[in-house]
């Protein structure tokens, strides 16, 4: 029993390969013969394919190719066709939104334009993931509560690239696809709008984000730790309560007087994780469409606490000063 | 299970050179960390010990020239053409020939700015000089604010090179194709702005005119929705130009604002100020001595898009956020490169 201490999967049972349960509603057949995999069976299970393709599935994947073959072809031109140079600056190359003087019309090509097509085949193939796990879920009779947290991520994603970008009337407000344009991005809008930090759903949004990564923590230690009583087989005792069930209960009864049940549990975590998206997405859709200085508004609202002077003088902005140097 | 344990060694090896290679650009620990604001505000300079050493070496002064005699008549009567330095003693002059020869031109010696008519300004080199000797002058004087109480002389930005190791020249950035990879002035790693990706040249914009660096509104709420204000790719701009001037003069960026709010001044340190004055210097002496420079200097002194060498934070800083650590090199030439009375 030794096994189910540890902290990741050692023993994989692995039966015949199986294609899963009959489909009447499945449009397509699955594609591929089953294989099984020792290394994947560390972290998940071994048995790799049948895969259902679909309509929206292939239409996905064509529009996200695209995407990212123009992003990676702007890429390849920005570094003269050289691929060495691509690999070495791959975290520096970026495919830029256009410049602010193009507002919100369609740039030429090499001044925004190829962003502009990235990105709505990115918007495509994202939208028709999203179709894609919605049916995937209804046509296995499950709920669909995966397409609805991803919803909350698109959102994010919306808003980002396509709604406030449009209430700004500019796409250069939009984000670069570069790994570290992206970030240099993020900290330049926060910089911009004085401070994310003081946005309240920013606030939220870290909040989930965090408390997200708690929950997991928690919930995934106490499975592992009733793993020996079959705390695994979770779902089963939402309806029939184990062993395992009861001393998970007991553990954080004992410890912080409350806890959540083998059903609740899912329940936080879903709902944690889709408000980081949600708030988040709130947050940035109105800074500089509601909100143009968080920092300011913070002050305004009695939220940004004040501190004790430190220097012997206060710092005066030289430009108020008479006779200024300009 | 010995397939395992070979295979978790491999891992574990792997995982030891996979650190080893990302994390050697980092400096070795422990850090300093000063304290330079109210305690819990994040308010403080870090700086790796190590790179300090280094920079501390880099930064020594050179002895003074020894004591020349004051008296005598004023060198104009003396040489010929001398524009400049006409109001010193012939001994106070050639003391600071000297100088500028070991601080500019060591290796070149005097031939590198004169021929052999030393009234002669056929050389570009001498009529650059002279230009200089004039914009040292008017550093000492003018800009006292940002540059009192060390001063300036030739060696701050020279450091016995002939042109200096930190100079900017408009950047359009790598050639690429008309159609397609546009990089935007920015998205390669340059040294000017930390390797970071934001644009590599944001001095022929922002030292053109300083009063563009702010980003920020200061209202809470837009007050007009047709005018939003500075865009995103501005404050990039910007961010590119506080960039150089962190690693410039090798500060975080809380030893000028307090990060909570970049724009705020009353909870700024006081070298704030001296630096919105340094950025105002920059833009003056490219303005009104580097720029015009250009036709005198041969094609090899030009940038690729032919324009003349030109100043910024780290010209004269190098790494340090008083250059020569606040040495003052001036106040042993006094009578020669501060204003002319």
């Amino acid at each position: 029993m030794i096994e189910y201490q540890t902290i990741f999967t050692q023993v994989q049972a692995r039966g015949h390969a199986h294609d899963g349960v009959a489909m009447d509603r499945g449009t397509w057949p699955r594609e591929g013969k089953p294989f099984f995999n020792h290394w994947l069976g560390v972290i998940g299970n071994a048995q790799i394919g049948p895969f259902y393709l679909g309509t929206l599935g292939l239409a996905s994947l064509v529009s996200g190719g695209l995407a990212i073959f123009i992003i990676g072809m702007n890429y390849l031109a920005s570094v003269n066709w050289n691929p060495i140079q691509m690999v070495r600056q791959l975290f520096w190359l970026s495919l830029d939104p256009p410049a602010p003087k193009y507002g919100l019309s369609f740039p030429p090509l090499n001044d925004g334009g190829w962003w502009m097509i990235a990105s709505f085949f990115l918007l495509l193939a994202v939208m028709l993931w999203w179709g894609r796990t919605y049916w995937r879920a209804r046509a296995l009779g499950l709920g669909t509560h995966v397409a609805w947290a991803f919803a909350s991520a698109i959102w994010l994603f919306l808003v980002l690239g396509l709604i406030r970008p449009i209430l700004m009337g500019s796409w250069s407000e939009a984000v670069p696809y570069g790994i570290f344009s992206h970030l240099d991005w993020t900290a330049a809008f926060s910089i911009r709008y004085g401070n994310l930090f003081y946005n309240p759903f920013h606030a939220l949004s870290i909040a989930f984000l965090y408390g997200s990564t708690l929950l997991f923590a928690m919930h995934g230690a106490t499975i592992l730790a009733v793993h020996r009583f079959g705390g695994e087989r979770e779902i089963e005792q939402i309806t029939d309560r184990g062993t395992a069930s009861e001393r998970a209960a007991l553990f954080w009864r004992w410890t912080m007087g409350f806890n959540a049940t083998m059903e609740s549990i899912h329940r936080w975590a879903w709902w944690f994780a889709v408000l980081t998206t949600l708030t988040g997405g709130i947050g940035i859709l109105l800074t500089g469409t509601a909100v143009d200085n968080w920092y300011l508004w913070a002050v305004k609202h009695g939220v940004a606490p004040q501190y004790p002077d430190y220097w012997p003088t206060v710092t005066v902005d030289p430009a108020s000063l008479p006779g200024a140097v300009k | 299970m010995k397939t395992i344990s070979f295979a978790r060694k491999t891992l574990a090896g792997a995982l030891a050179i996979g650190s080893a290679i990302l994390l050697a650009g980092c400096d070795l620990p422990p850090q300093e960390s000063e304290q330079s604001g109210y305690r819990g505000t994040g308010m403080d300079q870090i700086r790796s010990p190590e790179r300090v050493d280094v920079l501390q070496a880099l930064n020594v002064v050179p002895e003074p020239q020894p004591e020349a005699p004051k008296d005598g008549p004023p060198v104009s009567q003396i040489y010929q053409n001398v524009k400049v330095l006409g109001h010193l003693s012939e001994g106070e002059f050639l003391r600071i020939m000297t100088a500028i020869t070991e601080w500019v031109m060591p290796e070149q010696g005097c031939g590198g700015c004169h021929s052999d008519n030393l009234a002669d300004d056929s050389m570009y080199t001498k009529v650059v000089a002279r230009r200089m000797l004039q914009m040292t002058q008017d550093i000492n004087a003018k800009w006292t604010n940002h540059v009192a109480p060390a001063g300036v002389t030739c060696y701050t930005c020279h450091r016995g090179l002939q042109v200096p190791q930190y100079v900017w020249f408009n950047d359009p950035g790598p050639t690429t194709p008309a159609y397609m990879g546009n990089r935007n002035g920015q998205n390669y790693p340059a040294a000017a702005v930390a390797y970071s990706t934001l644009p590599s040249d944001p001095f022929s914009t922002l030292l053109n005119n300083p009063n563009q660096i702010r980003v920020q509104n200061a209202v809470a709420l837009p007050t007009d929705l047709k005018a939003p204000g500075k865009p995103i790719q501005d404050t990039e701009t910007t961010y590119a130009l506080m960039m150089h001037m962190s690693k410039g003069l090798g500060v975080n960026c809380t030893f000028c604002h307090n990060s909570r709010a970049f724009s705020s001044w009353e909870q700024s340190p006081p070298q704030r100020s001296t630096a919105w004055y340094g950025l105002r210097m920059v833009s003056d002496l490219n303005h009104s001595y580097l720029d015009p420079l250009k036709p005198v200097y041969p094609e090899n002194r030009l940038g690729p898009t032919g324009d003349a060498p030109k100043a910024n934070c780290a010209t004269c800083h190098q790494g340090v956020n008083k250059p020569l650590y606040g040495v003052s090199m001036l106040k042993d030439y006094l009578t020669e490169l501060s204003a002319k009375k």
